[in-house]
């Protein structure tokens, strides 16, 4: 579902699905179909809810929904997470599903890829088996006529037997005729025949064996042809699923129980274990939707583009591949750093003279100086420093990771380093959480739900705290800028700190590596398991909606969290700061308690105590420094990275201690929302715990051999 | 006609499926991209450290890992 305001931080702690309707009368229609066939392209334009486009696999892992409104009556969608099949029984096939049977929706729509139909009606056959209400949309119509492949619409819906209608989503295009057919369909009687699959005559026999014997105790509930299959199948998770839904167990029932042994026993007498069935099964649906297809796609020889082909030679290739990575990771970082310059200046000039401002307006008011002095010095300063500081780079991040995710780029990612992960026996699809991460390790960690062994997710939710998030970037961004490029403004610092940050990241990878395979060698043992990757093809991404939605977002998300989380951490600090407790103030106290530990890891007290108190969010991390330094020394205004060097070496820092700070930065523990989506996600404390210490545990090693390696290297 | 597994297929060759040796999750993952017996499967590229490689398959671009594609019987075309 992509990293969106409802997907990131608290938002990321799903709360399984509630349909809302908002109205008695509303319809609710799901929303099905492959991943990349711009099925969220469709739910955003029905919508207009906030929800992006993503290229990966299983990316809509918890399903989103919305609502539009027409001739007076509400219609709501449900996106169900991106599969090609309901067959193979992984977390998203599941989900999806288990809506289409049990949802009580009044409808769905399955979304197709024109450019490749008929890989895609293999789904829509699938769905047809449990539910004759759906329309067809064939979608991104207007590529697939651009690479000369013409799709006979009308033909379709003859063969299929259920409504169909072309759409090009991006460009809004037969939207409007797609929800006429949906209406339509929804306020008649399900339509008479649609196409069915037609399986070997014993699977045939042993259906026709079993429908009957289902009818008393189903009824009209659920497609018997279809549960009958399943039966025969052996599918377990259905089991589950489907007493929840009858409220009793259906195999219970003597006349079930001989159906189904009756079935298997005439399967068995013709040769059939379950790998056969499963063949067959399969093999009928793709030849009945390769049949389908041939009827109606009149295309040229298929395969990646000539273009599409040059772009992964040069992604992908063993000579130019990592190497075109790193670079684009640091021009990424490059833009970041270079465009938050100019507004970071202007927001803490502009929100000083406000602050300013707001105190005299309020002391002329005749607001008491005990109220003044916490609200403005200790809250209002922390706040202006986080979206000070915070805010731009954050903003300027994000859009850009987001853009490279909607062209395509991220699976070829995951495609370069899998061999990575494969030594590291953890699951390919770990690189693709693993980049969720660096918009927000909680979504990362619900991203998680991707990977279908319990093994291996637990392993990717308990590294992802490994890459830092976007709330980390700008304190990586400032500590490296400060203290390792000398601060300087111009080309050729913001292209050091660009290539310095892009080594953090890369030391955050191999720790994600690292601590995978330790934990494949101890706690989690096994091997990995499988999985196949799609590589799409490469799409222009929709720069503009792209940069206003996640700027917006953004600044939306941080602000909220600054006003949440930064003004009260802000007013803490204020108060530890001139609350005095017999000799010092409690600031001193605490920081001076920690002083001994931190020392150790090459910190000081009042930084460790920053990152205590930035559990809630880590952005406050460095403004709470800063403000505690403030706090205690002469220094009142802060307007360039030279006068914040200043600070730092003034209470004792060096390059060293920069250098921890950036360690411990990437690797402490997850942030509070991150803690709880990870109990929300294993559903168990032990493994929150375990993924609280082993980042601590790892920094803090890691902090103090880089410190003990320093001193007695006498570096500094 | 020469028989092999899908991993050993190098980059533009290509073969059709006559197989698959694989009852389990993976099995069925693998015939849901559309890999059954007859379909023609050809192989684009390999990764920068070798595996996985990247096959196109009924018109899709699908990464494997040569743990999985040696599952997969083909005959060379």
């Amino acid at each position: 579902m992509g990293l969106t305001r409802g997907s990131t931080g608290l938002g990321a702690v799903d709360t399984g699905l509630l349909i809302q309707r908002l109205a008695e009368s509303d319809r609710v229609f799901a929303l099905a179909g492959n991943p990349n066939v711009g099925k969220s392209t469709v739910f955003n334009a029905l919508t207009g809810m906030n929800q992006h486009t993503g290229n990966w696999p299983g990316k809509t892992v918890a399903t989103a929904q919305g609502r539009c409104l027409r001739r007076g009556r509400g219609m709501v969608f449900v996106d169900l997470p991106g599969t090609y099949s309901l067959l193979a029984h992984s977390a998203e096939e599941e989900a999806a599903r288990d809506f289409l049977c049990f949802g009580g929706g009044d409808g769905a729509v399955v979304v197709c890829d024109a450019t490749c139909l008929e890989r895609n009606l293999n789904l829509v056959l699938q769905v047809l088996e449990i539910t004759p209400r759906i329309v067809v949309c064939v979608n991104l119509l207007d590529e697939a006529a651009r690479k000369g492949i013409q799709v006979d619409l009308e033909g379709l819906e003859r063969s299929l037997g259920v409504p169909v209608a072309g759409t090009s989503a991006r460009s809004g295009r037969g939207l409007e005729g797609m929800l006429c057919r949906l209406e339509q369909m929804a306020g008649q009687p399900a339509p008479g025949r649609p196409l069915g699959v037609v399986y070997p005559q014993v699977i045939e026999d042993g259906v026709s064996l079993l429908v009957p014997a289902l009818r008393p105790a189903v009824g009209e509930r659920l497609n018997l042809r279809w549960l009958a299959l399943r039966l025969l199948e052996g599918d377990e998770s259905l089991s589950r699923a489907l007493c929840a839904y009858l409220g009793e167990d259906i195999l219970q029932r003597p006349a079930v129980a001989e159906a189904l042994a009756a079935a298997k026993n005439l399967l068995s007498q013709h040769g059939w274990g379950q790998r056969e069935l499963e063949e067959a099964m399969v093999g009928a649906i793709v030849a009945t939707a390769e049949s389908v297809a041939a009827g109606v796609v009149c295309a040229p020889a298929q395969g990646p583009s000539e273009g599409d082909r040059r772009l992964d030679r040069l992604f992908t290739s063993r000579r130019t591949g990592i190497p075109v990575m790193l670079l684009l990771l640091a021009a990424v970082f490059w833009l970041t750093i270079t465009g938050a310059n100019y507004p970071s200046q202007l927001l803490s000039t502009g929100l000083f003279a406000l602050g300013d401002w707001l105190t005299q307006g309020l002391a002329a008011l005749g607001c008491p100086q005990w109220l003044l002095s916490p609200l403005m010095d200790g809250a209002y300063r922390v706040l202006a420093w986080v979206v000070a500081v915070m805010l731009p780079p954050m903003a300027i991040f994000f859009p850009l990771f987001t853009l490279l995710e909607d062209f395509g780029y991220l699976p070829r990612v995951a495609f370069n380093l899998d061999r990575c992960f494969q030594c590291a026996r953890a699951c390919g699809k770990q690189s693709l959480t693993m980049m969720m991460g660096f918009g927000c390790n909680a979504a990362g960690v619900v991203g998680c739900r991707i990977i279908d062994s319990p093994r291996e997710r637990l392993i990717a939710i308990i590294t992802n705290s490994f890459v830092p998030c976007n709330g980390r970037f700008p304190t990586l961004i400032l500590l490296l800028t400060v203290f390792f490029i000398g601060g300087g403004e111009g080309f050729w610092p913001s292209v050091l700190s660009a290539l310095g940050l892009t080594g953090v990241i890369v030391l955050g990878v191999g720790a994600t590596l690292l601590v995978s395979r330790i934990l494949s060698a101890t706690i989690l043992r096994g091997m990995p398991s499988a999985f196949a990757l799609e590589l799409p093809p490469y799409r222009r991404p929709q720069i503009v909606p792209v940069l206003v939605r996640s700027v917006l977002d953004r600044t939306l998300f941080v602000l909220g969290r600054a006003a949440a989380v930064a003004a009260p951490a802000g007013l803490v600090i204020w108060l530890m700061a001139n609350i005095t407790l017999g000799e010092a103030t409690l600031l001193h106290h605490c920081a001076a308690f920690l002083d001994p530990f931190a020392r150790l890891l090459g910190m000081d007290g009042v930084i460790l105590l920053a990152f205590i108190l930035g559990f809630p969010a880590n952005e406050i991390v460095v403004p709470i420094i800063i403000m505690s330094y403030l706090s205690a020394g002469s220094l009142m205004e802060l307007e360039s990275t030279a006068q914040l060097h200043a600070l730092l070496v003034q209470n004792g820092w060096t390059w060293a201690t920069a250098g921890s700070v950036i360690l411990f930065s990437l690797m402490h523990w997850p942030c509070s929302t991150t803690c709880l989506t990870i109990r929300k996600e294993t559903g168990s404390w032990k493994w929150t715990a375990v993924s609280l210490l082993v980042p601590t545990l790892g920094g803090m090693l890691l902090c103090f051999l880089f410190t003990a390696a320093v001193r007695l290297l006498g570096l500094v | 006609m020469e028989h092999t597994d899908m991993g050993q297929l190098r980059d533009g060759q290509r073969g059709l499926v006559f197989g698959i040796d694989e009852a389990g999750a993976m099995g069925r993952r693998l015939r849901d991209m559309g890999l059954v017996r007859g379909t023609q499967v050809e192989c684009l590229h390999h990764s920068p450290f070798g595996d996985p490689a990247a096959y196109l398959i009924r018109g899709a671009v699908i990464a494997l890992r040569r743990e999985d594609s040696r599952r997969v019987q083909i005959e060379l075309l």
